[in-house]
């Protein structure tokens, strides 16, 4: 027994803390300076950010390099269902065309009353500052759900700006480096966005669930959906303005986005600020 | 360049390929998401960091690897250190399984393989939940880990074919 426990304590002593065969470090040593990493991590410390932030720079641009083949790979797949799918997608399309230019009528005039309402009682219009994007990396990982885009502080990125793919909203920035921003997307599990649903003028919270679709964390009252829902951004927080259109409403609280998150190639980043006059 | 330097060189190439795909799998992190099966992901660098840990450890180095950490960790948008963490656990388990073997055996390495990894995913993601808080979908995560261990068999004979013809070819010579 004693025998068995001491070849044991032998096994490990010799993996953990003597240093291999032709190796430079020793495992127990680069464990213990990973652990004291992820401690500084945890307290936010000073020379870690600058250590994350040049990492970054560094490693986002290689990694867009390395990823090209890959991403080449995924792009074929998705050309050829999208031309498998090719005709019915089209016959959809032709009827939504139909619905929207019908809209599209009331919308101009719609948008310029309600702004001369809003200044009518006093409310602030809001501003938004644009800047276009390039998706360098689309992290479409189990457990993150995020994307690295081509602009960065030199641009006056700022943490909290909304990504919008055309119209819609897709997801936050997170990480501001020099150069290049990371994006958590609104499919991440710790995505969390204030939304309200229209008709109905119902307030709840969005969250993301890893898969292509968002979920509606909860409802202060009980509600019967008997006619279609669309999500819009709330406002609620300061983060967003209100009403950017983020998904559809379908059964069990799920959402259904608008974009397609794992088909993003250029992305709008928006600030918003109140008009003062 | 002579032809036997310029064989050296190959070679070198050749003895370097597991330290390559380390850095381009972290870096790519290619898993197959984009094929969209439910639950469908494996986590490449476990299985390459833990067979060649086992069989050639100096292959890739565990400075290396902590650095392939790193990237990953970039990548990915962990913590700093976290990755790293994990995979030098990978490799002190591969070492220690490598000390206590006389005869190795490709079912004793696979199921010791999923023990390792439910042992340095448990790490890994008991820091990320409690200490970072952050949401993980533990579906996809049990999903990751099965399938990580099932493709062990494949890719250890694909890597078993390459170390035969590579490491025990330049042996003989």
């Amino acid at each position: 027994m004693a025998t068995s426990r001491d070849d044991f304590v032998i096994a490990i002593r010799s993996a953990f803390i003597k240093k291999g065969n032709k190796q430079r470090f020793s495992l127990i040593g680069l464990i213990l300076f990973s652990i004291f990493l992820i401690f500084l991590s945890r307290i936010n410390f000073y020379a870690i950010n600058y250590l994350k932030s040049g990492l970054n720079e560094v490693v986002y641009r290689i990694s867009f390099i390395v990823s090209l083949p890959e991403k080449q790979i995924s792009n074929s797949i998705i050309a050829i269902n999208n031309h498998l799918n090719l005709y019915d997608e089209y016959n959809e399309t032709k009827e939504e065309l139909k619905i929207l230019k019908g809209k599209n009528y009331n919308l101009n005039y719609l948008k310029s009353e309600n702004d001369r309402l809003r200044r009518l009682i006093d409310e602030y219009i809001i501003n938004s500052d644009e800047l276009v994007a390039k998706v360098l990396l689309d992290k479409d990982s189990p457990f993150l759900k995020s994307l690295i885009v081509n602009k960065g502080s030199k641009d006056n990125l700022k943490i909290g700006m909304a990504v919008l793919d055309g119209p819609y909203l897709i997801g936050k920035i997170v990480e501001v480096n020099y150069a290049t921003s990371r994006a958590l997307l609104i499919s991440d599990l710790n995505s969390k966005i204030p939304v309200i649903l229209e008709p109905g003028d119902i307030q709840s919270i969005m969250s993301g669930t890893g898969k292509n679709f968002g979920k509606i964390q909860h409802f202060e009252t009980e509600y019967n959906f008997s006619e279609k829902k669309l999500v819009y951004t709330s406002g609620a927080g300061g983060v967003f303005k209100s009403g950017i259109p983020i998904g559809e409403y379908i059964d069990n609280d799920k959402i259904k986005f608008f974009s397609d998150l794992s088909q993003l190639t250029f992305v709008k980043l928006v600030s918003f600020e109140k008009d003062e006059n | 360049m002579s032809i036997e330097s310029k064989k050296t060189v190959f070679f070198k190439l050749l003895e370097s390929a597991p330290l390559l795909l380390l850095f381009v799998s972290v870096l790519n992190e290619f898993d197959f998401n984009y094929l969209n099966y439910k639950y469908f992901s494996f986590n490449f660098p476990f299985i390459l960091i833990y067979y060649w840990s086992l069989k050639r450890s100096e292959s890739l180095g565990y400075g290396f690897i902590f650095i392939a950490g790193l990237f990953n960790d970039v990548v990915i948008g962990f913590p700093i250190g976290l990755s790293g963490l994990t995979y030098l656990i990978i490799c002190g388990f591969a070492a220690y399984l490598r000390n206590i073997t006389l005869h190795p055996n490709l079912v004793n390495d696979w199921l010791f393989f999923l023990f390792t990894i439910l042992v340095a995913t448990s790490i890994n993601y008991f820091l990320l939940i409690i200490i970072f808080k952050v949401d993980v979908n533990y579906y996809d995560l049990t999903g990751n880990i099965f399938f990580t261990f099932l493709l062990y068999y494949i890719f250890s004979f694909i890597f078993e074919f390459y170390y035969n013809k590579v490491f025990k070819r330049k042996k003989n010579d």
